[in-house]
């Protein structure tokens, strides 16, 4: 079987000469595994046609922080799609492998869909759990990854204090809610995925703070049934950002590909596939066309509330930041 | 007296040879590496570097990391010697595929360890839920790490042990029921002061295999600060942050602490070799 379709490949790569072999690497994190499977082949199929040229894209997935460092380390990723802004910065501040106004050069900030954060509770809502000061009550056990390692985290945490600042009015009050809620946390893994792992099949927990996508996921692949989907009174805005690598691409040559294939996320296609897989499109026409998938809700963003990734970085998740006082603190 | 000597005149040639062969290969496999750690660190000052190896949460994984691997370790000495005991003095059907078993969690990608482990343990695996109803957890918790650690542990000691016993002359234990020794004084007087030396290296094998076990432990342990998140967690966890000087200076401490703690462990055994010259 093997050596058959060896040898038509043979065939065909002698008969269209000038066709070449492209393989890109995705280095990505882990809720978007099935999406860009859906989203490599589409775009397989649209290069093909436009340049003859056969790309493969092979993936990496992970814990958001961690995909990055690999990146930085050495990885040879032609494009990055990571959760947040900041870790693709890292790129930047770790051996300049993108420009510095990266997220300037595609649109909407290099966000080609958003996603937000939700609740997935058990099946039924046993605990009446609809928002984020049902989280703290005592005996409520919530599970989320660890913000050190995982972006989706990151944006769990800031929703709950933007969340707290509102209702209580001060940052004082913003941490101690935090701190309450990580209080309830019996479980850190280092990425959603796990998390989702923890909560799902290991049955930990009684509300798990997800990706809206990660959580409709769930419900797909294991009935609606099992579980219910809350969503808060206010949420963030969670932009999952993708740049091309530039050390990388230009080193290997692929950069026509590499920036065809992010821009191809903002085509119709690219956007009515994210908007299948529950992500929220950024194009308004598809925005419309999933809108009855999602529950509105309002968002904030991270630029208007906590003033960029770059300084909601430093107070919170950097060493010494809000995240590991409110564990310092007994 | 010359610094490289050999302990005595040997018959075979190429001491020269094999010091010098031993002492370039030390180096590449261990040395060079390690080196490498400690030269990551020295961009950090002093105040730096003893600012992130003695953080509260630095210094509550040390407590996990080498409290849980000391546990381990020592459980696995006791119980490793009764394994080993039963494999080489015994022979019962199935002898063969128990003496494979102890070897399994050498083999096992200790990923996979810690993945089978955590859904046994989990509240609603096969073990877990006899415990959590009683409110004792242990995936996600202390016990956890504990148990991960005791089966990584495991072979350590057995193989360390077996052949030490295989070489025990039942003619000693023999000569000793003559001259009216109990069983029990036998085995206190005769055979327990063999096994020490051994017991002690395998002990200081699980023990250093503990405390650096990454893989299985992160999947049952459940991560929290402070409480049980262990220390070479801890490197991995700066590493994602881009923090690269602190995350080898916590590695740096954690590498002195185990060799001292090994070179004590060594001295201990030489010690207690002395005793027993038979």
């Amino acid at each position: 079987m093997k050596t058959i379709a060896l040898i038509s490949a043979s065939l065909a790569l002698a008969v269209a000469a000038q066709a070449k072999d492209v393989e890109l690497l995705n280095v990505s994190y882990d809720p978007t595994r099935e999406f860009y499977v859906d989203y490599n082949a589409a775009f397989a199929k649209y290069w093909k046609a436009k340049t003859g040229d056969d790309v493969r894209v092979k993936q990496s997935h992970g814990g958001s922080g961690k995909q990055g460092r690999a990146v930085v380390d050495g990885l040879q990723a032609d494009v990055v799609t990571l959760a947040l802004a900041n870790d693709v910065n890292a790129l930047y501040r770790n051996g300049k492998l993108v420009p510095e106004d990266w997220q300037k050069r595609l649109p909407g900030n290099s966000a080609p869909y958003t996603s937000t954060i939700v609740f997935l509770v058990r099946g039924g809502n046993p605990l009446k759990i609809k928002d984020w000061d049902d989280l703290v009550k005592p005996g409520v056990s919530v599970i989320t990854p660890n913000p050190k390692t995982s972006g989706g985290a990151q944006w769990n945490y800031l929703a709950a204090w933007e969340f707290a600042r509102r209702k209580y009015g001060s940052e004082e009050a913003a941490k101690d809610f935090v701190a309450k809620l990580y209080k309830n946390v019996p479980v850190l893994d280092s990425g959603a995925r796990g998390s989702t792992t923890t909560f799902v099949q290991r049955g930990v927990g009684d509300v798990f703070l997800s990706w809206e996508n990660e959580a409709f996921l769930a419900l797909k692949e294991f009935g609606r049934d099992k579980f219910d989907i809350i969503v808060p009174s206010v949420s963030i805005l969670a932009e999952p950002t993708v740049a091309v690598v530039d050390k990388v691409v230009d080193k290997k040559g692929t950069r026509k590909v590499a920036t065809a294939y992010l821009e191809y996320l903002y085509s119709d296609e690219g956007q009515d596939l994210a908007g299948k897989h529950f992500y929220r499109p950024s194009n308004p026409k598809f925005a419309a066309k999933y809108a009855s998938q999602f529950v509105q809700v309002e968002l904030f963003t991270i630029d208007e509330k906590f003033g960029g990734w770059i300084n909601a970085h430093k107070i919170h998740f950097a060493d010494g930041g809000t995240f590991d006082q409110i564990y310092l603190k007994k | 007296m010359s610094l490289f000597r050999r302990s005595s005149r040997s018959v075979l040639p190429g001491f020269g040879l094999t010091l010098g062969f031993t002492l370039l290969y030390l180096s590449l496999i261990v040395l060079i590496p390690i080196s490498a750690a400690f030269i990551r660190t020295s961009g950090m000052t002093w105040s730096g570097f003893v600012e992130a190896v003695t953080a509260p949460r630095v210094m509550a994984s040390y407590k996990i990391s080498f409290g849980a691997s000391f546990a381990a370790a020592f459980i696995n000495a006791v119980f490793g010697l009764v394994v080993a005991w039963v494999l080489t003095r015994y022979t019962f059907p199935g002898k063969k595929v128990v003496d494979a078993l102890v070897d399994l969690p050498f083999a096992l990608p200790t990923a996979v360890a810690g993945i089978a482990l955590t859904a046994i343990y989990s509240k609603n695996g096969w073990v877990g839920q006899w415990f959590e109803p009683h409110g004792i957890k242990i995936a996600y918790a202390e016990p956890g790490v504990f148990i991960a650690l005791v089966f990584i542990g495991l072979p350590f000691v057995v193989r360390t042990l077996q052949p030490i016993i295989e070489d025990l002359e039942p003619e000693l234990e023999e000569a000793s029921a003559t001259l009216g020794a109990t069983r029990w004084q036998t085995l206190r007087k005769v055979i327990f002061p063999q096994l020490v030396p051994p017991l002690i290296t395998g002990f200081a094998l699980a023990f250093a295999r503990a405390l650096g076990e990454y893989g299985s432990v992160v999947f049952i342990s459940g991560n929290m600060p402070m409480r049980t998140e262990i220390t070479p967690l801890l490197i991995v966890t700066k590493l994602e942050q881009y923090d690269y000087a602190g995350a080898t200076a916590i590695a740096s401490v954690l590498l002195v602490a185990s060799f001292v703690l090994l070179l004590i462990i060594n001295l201990l055994q030489k010690w207690s070799r002395r005793y027993n010259n038979v």
